[in-house]
């Protein structure tokens, strides 16, 4: 499949989609175009919308929070996972008597959690990285224990040979083992650490993208809530390419399709 | 026994010794015996091969050798000295990929510098300098998968010896290439055993690769309970190379020899391993 091809059907695919939500809320085929409109908006409504946002420059503010919180939850979240997970795979008496707790923790529904958060750390950011590191920390730390745990026997035989020590089998065996274990997830705890802000945005705040979509469904501003989608999907996408990004020069060593070479031509 | 504490305080040593070693993997009625009441020796600068049919526990001696494994009876010696937790007097060749796939060619090799305390700056002009010597300068910022089978294992060898260790085991570290690079290989493993004469416990399931490099090959029985059915003496002369030393007369009268005690066991661990055809044909 040609690359221009693929991205011409693409973009038709928006188009057909954009296109029969335009017609269904501008000429009247399904019914009341008034009633419908209330219901889902139009298409050229919630673009003068996303443009409003930003020439007059309310959303910077949201998004540079949602950033911020989504940021320090991924990162107190991915810290202590690593730290907990080394702890836990280089004891497995401790891991063997925390093991039904951690699985308790990890099986509750993290969104229970967000009044609880809103009651002990405010209204401000941190509950919203607090419900973050709760989802950021389990991922994070599953992988870093599995990391550790799973060394390759020979690649441990061998640096044992070499005469490495407990500690520099740590550093040069254990330590980069985990680190690629978590980072094979880094999509997966960063869109975690996203969707704790965003939600805990959404249940109670003053500002974020989560409280943009709220405050206009409060109002039944439908408009405004896919004004809010829109950038909100933009969001993730452009913080996902830039996990892409870092993955790829952090994890150079490892096989994999897209690093150093071009895809194949057809 | 007194015989044996008297050979080990005098030179010259031996640098492997193995005495009525045997390894069980399990416990209690489940146990196996993988090797069973072993003894064989290496003199310093000795270069011996095993041969054995497959799982009969020539890879477990060599973990036994480098401390990775705890014999159930017997024990394990070299320099002189009772085999109790990893030998740092030895290199190990794994017969799988053993290199850190997170460094580069240079960086595993240079990292079995850094541990013992060298700086890295003089680490890696080593490294660099063994890369060198076994053909593979222009691949030091190279990832392990990057390399080819046989240059991954060129890396380990600069890795392994790089340490200098006084006794190198290797368990067929050129398996899995073809047959043009295991000469070369096997070439460059003599050029650079020639050079300071190690002691060498070589793996292999290739009877004339074993012949063509070693000064003895050992024949290993089938498992369980695997124990040596024979030495040869290998005569020929040094410096050998691995494709001319194969027209020598001398070495088909040695491989027809040592393949006529192999054979056996390979047919005896056909049998127990595969199925009754196999068996039949064994017995036949
Ligand atoms: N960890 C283990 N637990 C149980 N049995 C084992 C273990 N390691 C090896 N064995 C058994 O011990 C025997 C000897 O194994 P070993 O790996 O030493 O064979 P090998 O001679 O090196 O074979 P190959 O030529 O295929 O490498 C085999 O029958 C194997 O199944
Ligand atoms: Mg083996």
């Amino acid at each position: 499949m040609n690359r221009l091809v693929l991205l011409t059907l693409q973009v038709l695919v928006a188009v057909a989609l954009i296109g029969a939500w335009h017609i269904a809320t501008t000429y009247q085929v399904l019914g009341d175009v008034k009633n419908i409109r209330f219901f889902f908006s139009t298409p050229v409504d919630v673009a003068l919308k996303i443009w409003k946002f930003f020439v007059t420059g309310m959303i910077w503010k949201h998004l540079w929070i949602t950033l911020e919180e989504t940021l320090l939850a991924f990162v107190i979240g991915a810290g202590s996972g690593v730290a907990v997970g080394f702890w836990f795979a280089r004891q497995p008496l401790v891991a063997a008597v925390f093991d039904p707790y951690v699985k308790m923790a990890n099986a509750l529904p993290r969104v229970v959690l967000a009044p609880i958060f809103m009651l002990w750390f405010g209204l401000g950011i941190w509950s919203k990285v607090a419900l973050g590191v709760t989802l950021v920390f389990f991922v994070v730390f599953f992988n870093v224990y599995q990391g550790v745990k799973e060394v390759s026997p020979v690649i441990l035989a061998n640096a044992r040979m070499l005469g490495m020590n407990e500690r520099q089998l740590l550093r040069h065996v254990y330590w980069p083992s985990a680190l690629s274990w978590m980072f094979s997830s880094l999509h997966t705890s960063v869109g975690f650490a996203l969707v704790g802000a965003v939600v805990g945005e959404y249940l109670g705040a003053a500002s974020g993208l989560g409280y943009v979509i709220h405050e206009a469904e409060g109002t039944f501003d439908v408009t405004g809530v896919f004004a809010g989608m829109v950038v909100l999907s933009a969001f993730v996408l452009i913080v996902d390419y830039a996990v892409t990004l870092f993955e790829r020069r952090l994890m150079k060593w490892r096989p994999g399709p897209a690093l150093n070479e071009t895809p194949p031509k057809w | 026994m007194s015989n044996a504490a008297a050979q080990t305080g005098s030179p010259p040593r031996e640098a492997i010794a193995l005495e009525n070693l045997s390894v069980y993997f399990g416990t209690g009625a489940n146990a196996y015996a993988a090797v069973a009441k072993v003894n064989l020796r290496v003199a310093s600068g000795e270069f011996v091969a095993i041969v054995g049919p497959t799982g009969c526990g020539k890879s477990t001696l060599l973990n036994a050798v480098a401390g990775l494994l705890r014999p159930a009876q017997g024990r394990a010696l070299t320099l002189g000295r009772v085999v109790n937790g990893v030998t740092h007097e030895a290199g190990y060749l794994f017969q799988q990929d053993a290199l850190m796939p997170w460094k580069t060619a240079l960086a595993n090799v240079a990292v079995a510098l850094e541990v013992r305390g060298v700086a890295r700056a003089e680490a890696e002009d080593r490294a660099q300098q063994w890369l060198a010597r076994v053909g593979l300068a222009g691949f030091a910022a190279r990832y392990p998968h990057q390399l080819s089978g046989g240059q991954k294992k060129r890396v380990a060898l600069a890795q392994t010896l790089i340490r200098d260790p006084s006794i190198l085991l290797m368990d067929e570290p050129f398996g899995p290439l073809d047959a043009q690079t295991r000469g070369l290989m096997g070439d460059l493993l003599l050029q650079l055993w020639q050079a300071d004469r190690k002691a060498v416990l070589f793996v292999t399931h290739d009877l004339d690769e074993a012949i063509a490099l070693a000064d003895r090959v050992v024949v290993m029985s089938a498992g369980p309970a695997a124990r040596i059915v024979s030495e040869h003496p290998i005569d020929l002369p040094r410096p050998r190379n691995v494709a001319d030393i194969r027209l020598d007369p001398a070495f088909h009268a040695l491989q027809r020899a040592i393949w006529n005690d192999l054979r056996t066991e390979v047919m005896k661990a056909f049998g127990e391993q595969g199925d009754g055809v196999l068996q039949a044909g064994a017995s036949a």
